[in-house]
């Protein structure tokens, strides 16, 4: 019986690290989304932050810095898609792919750089922290392997990401400044005829949806695991893109999604772990396979922001 | 009964001028609004009234002129200057946020807050409330909009100008997307908000609602300033020359009708609109050659779904469509159009009409690309294309006669032009035209309405559906009532007694 009840705790433990990186990402895609703009790049966003994380936390033997260096460094991915999209008017899907490509060929280039031409980079020596371990230490308020413990023993990236959530859902319902990105998003015109500058607003979104990506990845590189490879984040960014759409453009829906998502991987690695007799490739596709499985499945049930992907352009006047 | 306060002038524009490259929109332009007065600005279509109040409300700078604000001069560079100085907009094309509710709406950009930019909400419509019911502007502050009725709509922006202070009020095109109930509501908000010492600069073409409800008249006329008049001076008729240029008649100029034979025959058709509901409860008609055929009607009875019925876009539940006692229910657009010549001046033009990404000449040939001369084993021939896109400009008039222009580009009336060239062009058997004269002014609604005569001249027939009833009795022969998805009654149009139809449109027996 307890082997079955920690059994619920590894996949609910599992579920919970998986979902993190993807929950980050999608909150970023929620705000730049309900801005108005389409941000496809968050694939390359996170890469490109997975990356500074694992190099940062390498070289400062800092796992915190390098969590907040990476969430710049997809801050910075996403100031070149706001020049992009919002200044020059480009098409934000082209604007988009070309993040992702920019992303990874950037962090792949950095890393033959400071890696001696690997594509990895080195172990790092700290990861994020546990919270219950610096609090109460090891095993002391948990038994160790325990359901408790394998339930809420986990980084702290996975509480700031559920505390983000939090946050992103208050300032978008319950703000000033989230009234105005809603605004921006479904009728930018209207909000400029009020003196609401579009283009600053979606500036600040665009950036911010870059800066959630980056700390994404991080929790993927120095959370999840402890370095950085470029198999790591392999698709992550587009299932955070399809939990944001699947949540319904909200902040609370994209956490259910990618609960959703992350629960998919917790019972992929559970099954491996188990030792069960399919293919582990087969098993691996899980996650993608449920993504398009609940995506067709809503079809025609949302309605986006009315101004997403549309261009605003004051200058014709 | 006016409110009118002579001595202080709210609003004076001075020689006004607006140029985009070479293309003039206002040329010299002079506007003067005493406080509490309601002034209109007529123009056709693209005379340029919307230009200068922009101008006025900081969207557009003027190339030259002088704008001054009770008496001080204003350099409006931006709206924000304009709404710190009083001035307030409505624009024609709402600029309301949907899933919003109206309180959001209304204190966008100047929200209410409590601490560190958190929103507050109960606050705020307190004070919507406030306002909503000095002004006799009734709203429920917690509605959202995409709940609520185009006329209340305008009525949470003409709130949104009023909480943020406006002493002057630009109303563009306000009675355009209104039914007749809410336009005379309208008209009791304006009289209201004048009381209370506003000034209101209203645009429109409609004539009878300047009589009704403006105190002077400004008239442009193709980027040029013909004239201010006090409105009770002047007759409908002579706004409407002024506006024009030339003399208008108001009168549908018909010859003697030559009745043909029957030519389509609608027999108990029943259809469902889009939520399931039936639209017609077996509707009958029938339609002749060498006849207009009206159809009068308060809009949502079944109108719409009777057009898509007859072109091939809604499926019949049950009933027949006769062509040449030939039954044709159930074909598809495409073989009503190219099968049976039955062509169609949608009611949308801009949904259904035309690809307004599209240029005139492409516009043009939308029926006909496939056919010879426009195309030859599936490729265009585009010489051939704007060819005919010259010559059919020429002859139904489309300005700027330039084919390469994108339809986006033209004015409604000369839209209007595009489609009826296109369906009027390919010579149709019967030609069905749904509210073609909706949003035009008085110089393209005779256009149109010369186009549907000489159709009926030429021994075609018209089927004409309207909710204008004055356009369905001048232009029709024959008028038929539908009333909630069925005809209630037909008749001769000449000498019938206006009262009667308008009690049989609401329901009523005669």
């Amino acid at each position: 019986m307890e082997a079955i009840i920690n059994d619920i705790g590894f996949i609910i433990g599992t579920t919970l690290m998986y979902s993190t990186p993807l929950m980050f990402t999608s909150l970023g895609g929620v705000i730049t989304e309900r801005s108005g703009v389409v941000n496809i790049g968050l694939e390359g966003m996170m890469f490109f932050g997975a990356f500074v994380a694992a190099t940062v936390a390498y070289y400062t033997q800092n796992p915190w810095l390098g969590f907040l260096c990476a969430g710049l460094g997809g801050a910075f991915l996403g100031l070149l898609h706001a020049i992009a999209c919002v200044s020059f008017a480009a098409e934000q899907i082209v604007s988009g792919i070309a993040i992702n490509f920019l992303g990874p060929g950037l962090a792949l280039f950095l890393s033959r750089l400071f890696f001696d031409g690997a594509t990895q980079t080195l172990t790092i020596p700290n990861k994020i922290p546990l919270p219950l371990h610096f609090l109460f230490g090891e095993g002391k308020l948990f038994k160790s392997a325990g359901f408790m413990d394998l339930v809420f023993n986990r980084f702290a990236t996975v509480y700031l990401a559920f505390l983000l959530v939090l946050l992103v859902w208050f300032v978008l319902y319950k703000t000033k400044v989230g009234m105005r990105v809603q605004a921006v998003g479904e009728h930018p015109e209207a909000a400029d005829t009020l003196g609401i500058s579009v283009y600053r607003i979606r500036y600040g979104a665009v950036i911010m949806s870059g800066f959630f990506a980056g700390l994404g990845g991080a929790s993927m590189s120095i959370a999840v695991v402890s370095r950085f490879s470029n198999t790591l984040i392999s698709g992550h960014g587009f299932i955070a893109l399809a939990a944001m759409i699947f949540g319904k453009w909200k902040p609370q829906g994209a956490m259910l999604a990618c609960l959703l998502f992350g629960g998919a991987k917790g019972f992929e690695i559970f099954l491996g772990a188990k030792g069960v007799p399919v293919s582990s490739s087969l098993l691996a596709m899980l996650p993608y396979i449920l993504t398009i499985i609940v995506l067709v499945g809503i079809v025609g049930k949302t309605t986006p922001p009315a101004a997403i992907g549309k261009i605003f352009d004051k200058s014709g006047k | 009964m006016t409110a009118i306060d002579f001595s202080q002038k709210t609003v004076e524009m001075i020689n006004v001028v607006k140029k985009f490259g070479d293309f003039v929109a206002n040329d010299g332009i002079n506007l003067t609004v005493h406080k509490g007065e309601v002034h209109a600005l007529l123009g056709e279509n693209g005379a340029g009234k919307t230009t200068l109040v922009n101008c006025l409300y900081g969207l557009y700078h003027p190339t030259a002129g002088t704008i001054r604000i009770n008496g001080r001069e204003l350099n409006v560079t931006d709206p924000n200057v304009a709404i710190q100085n009083g001035i307030g907009m409505v624009h024609q094309h709402f600029m309301l946020v949907e899933p919003f509710t109206v309180t959001q709406n209304i204190i966008l950009g100047r929200e209410t807050t409590k601490l560190m930019g958190i929103l507050d909400l109960s606050a705020a419509e307190k004070k919507v409330a406030e306002i909503s019911e000095r002004y006799g502007l009734a709203i429920n502050p917690r509605d959202k909009i995409e709940d609520i009725s185009v006329g209340s709509q305008q009525r949470v922006e003409i709130l949104k100008a009023l909480y943020r202070g406006a002493e002057i009020l630009i109303l563009d095109e306000p009675t355009a997307v209104l039914t007749p109930p809410e336009i005379q509501e309208l008209v009791m908000i304006i009289r209201n908000l004048t009381q209370e010492g506003k000034s209101i600069i209203i645009i429109t073409h409609k004539l009878h609602e300047i009589k009704q409800v403006a105190d002077y008249c400004t008239i442009i006329r193709r980027g040029k300033y013909i004239d201010t008049v006090e409105v009770d001076t002047v007759t409908e008729q002579e706004l409407a020359s002024m506006m024009v240029g030339r003399e208008v008649s108001f009168a549908v100029e018909k010859k003697p009708q030559k009745r043909g034979p029957k030519i389509l025959t609608i027999d108990n058709l029943v259809v469902e609109d889009n939520r399931g509901i039936q639209a017609l409860k077996g509707l009958s008609l029938e339609l002749h050659k060498g006849e207009i055929l009206g159809v009068a009607g308060v809009d949502g009875n079944g109108q719409s779904e009777l057009i898509e019925a007859l072109t091939g876009l809604r499926t019949v539940r049950s009933g027949k469509i006769l062509l040449h006692n030939k039954e044709i229910t159930g074909a598809l657009p495409k073989q009503i159009i190219d099968g049976y010549n039955i062509r169609t001046i949608p009611e949308d033009r801009q949904k259904r009409g035309l690809v307004l990404e599209f240029d005139v000449a492409e516009n043009l040939v939308l029926e006909t690309y496939h056919k010879k001369p426009f195309s030859w084993r599936g490729v265009l021939n585009h010489p051939e294309i704007y060819q005919y896109a010259d010559d059919s400009a020429k002859e139904f008039d489309i300005r700027p006669a330039n084919p390469y222009l994108t339809a986006k580009s033209l004015s409604g009336g000369n839209q209007q032009k595009v489609i009826i060239a296109r369906e009027v062009g390919n010579d149709p058997e019967v030609l069905i035209a749904s509210q073609p004269t909706r949003g035009l002014d008085v110089g393209a609604i005779e256009y149109v309405h010369a186009a549907l005569v000489e159709q009926r001249d030429r021994g075609k027939a018209v089927l004409l559906v309207s909710f204008e009833l004055d356009e369905v009795i001048n232009v029709s022969d024959r008028i038929a009532v539908i009333f909630e998805g069925k005809i209630v009654g037909t008749m001769a149009a000449e000498g019938v007694d206006e009262n009667e139809i308008g009690l049989m449109m609401a329901g009523g027996t005669s």
